[in-house]
């Protein structure tokens, strides 16, 4: 019950809601795609942006482990 | 540290100091960088030609302003906006994206040089090797004997007798070790997104300009956006839209610090664990994020300036 619990805390309880909105956004650009596949490489790059935003809340979460862990 | 495993600091590391400037590695290699870009620059103008098929670095030049351009237009859809953002625009991605891949070159984390460290936190005594870790002007001579008892064991009478010696040394030796800087090999490159200091300079750069961007088109009547006594709610937006541009600067700065940061880190434990073959699929992976953070920043940057130079009543 240290620092390395709390580190997995944080990644395990930081992660979960961006892997669901990644998830959800993806399945929609899927499906979009799948509707209109000529607009594919724009939905493909405004999904990609989308997804890189969730991410960084992922990446909020890995850098405070980081921190937690290294300093 | 760097002996038993991959070297990571979450902090850019001292190499030199030029007066009161701290010289990290992250400044020299956003330094060698920025000469890259201006060398580049420089480059392409020399090899410019007045023609209708431009061929080889002007071609590769023309192809990028185009992209950008066309970034930029996709989300102003104005011409004279897009040519106010686009020089800012190309800039950011441009520092961004080098930055980011150069720290994916080899050498950059792998020559060590030895840097400036932090101010001694440790005092080390020659005669018994006790070390004392974070001094304080105090020193207690029941620390000093469990340590003295962990490290050498002696007898009762020569402890006592290095106690007091312990103390009689504490007392000169804390006044000379005090300006004393320890030194230990650091990376002479890393990545230059990968220090806070440059993203969070990124990110009130962006901030900053929205508010230049939205006072040249709105001139003060941007400012009802933050201070608005038409109504209680407004009010209260105004103060939240205030309290927004701050998370502005720190979400941009922590987006881009955090994924390159992270990626180094992969990439420093992935060549840790298995030296060869293995880190090839993330360093695909670390191009594709480095490029895809460039894109992130630029254009969440375009779509900010152009929200602040849209009034209230436009749309």
């Amino acid at each position: 019950m240290g620092t390395e619990f709390a580190v997995a805390l944080v990644m395990g309880i930081g992660t979960i809601a961006p892997g669901l909105a990644i998830g959800m956004m993806v399945s929609k650009g899927l499906e979009a795609i799948g509707r209109n596949p000529e607009a594919a490489s724009k939905i493909q790059t405004n999904m990609i942006l989308g997804v890189a935003f969730a991410e960084a809340i992922a990446i909020y979460a890995l850098v405070v482990a980081l921190i937690l862990k290294f300093v | 540290m760097a002996a038993v495993g991959p070297h990571i600091s979450i902090s850019a590391e001292r190499i030199f100091s030029v007066g009161p400037l701290h010289v990290t590695n992250s400044i020299i290699t956003s330094l060698v960088v920025s000469g890259l870009l201006i060398l580049f620059a420089v480059w392409v103008r020399m090899s410019l030609r007045k023609t209708n098929r431009p061929t080889g670095i002007q071609n590769f030049a023309e192809w990028m302003v185009e992209s950008l351009t066309g970034l930029v237009h996709s989300v102003t859809n104005n011409k004279a906006r897009t040519e106010l953002f686009f020089p800012t625009i190309a800039t950011f991605f441009l520092v961004i994206i080098s930055n980011n891949w150069f720290g994916l070159l080899p050498g950059v984390g792998t020559i060590m040089v030895s840097g400036e460290g932090e101010k001694a936190e440790e005092i080390v005594f020659a005669p018994s090797n006790i070390v004392i870790k974070n001094p304080v002007p105090v020193v207690y001579a029941s620390e000093l004997e469990v340590d003295n008892a962990q490290v050498a064991p002696e007898t009762e009478n020569a402890l006592e007798q290095g106690v007091v010696n312990d103390i009689e040394a504490a007392a000169t030796a804390h006044l000379d070790t005090d300006t004393t800087e320890h030194s230990e090999l650091v990376p002479l490159f890393r990545a230059g997104t990968a220090d806070l200091n440059m993203t969070i300079a990124l990110g009130i750069l962006s901030v900053g300009l929205t508010q230049y961007y939205g006072f040249t088109y709105l001139s003060f009547g941007y400012f009802k956006k933050y201070i608005n006594f038409s109504s209680p709610i407004d009010f209260m937006v105004g103060v939240l839209e205030i309290v927004l541009e701050f998370a502005k600067i720190i979400s941009f700065a922590f987006r881009l610090f955090g994924n390159i940061f992270a990626g180094e880190v992969l990439l420093a434990v992935i060549g840790f664990l298995v030296a060869v073959i293995a880190p090839m699929p993330f360093y695909g992976l670390e191009l594709f994020v480095g490029f895809i953070q460039a894109l992130v920043f630029s254009m969440l940057s375009v779509v900010l300036f152009n929200m602040a130079t849209i009034s209230h009543d436009e749309h």
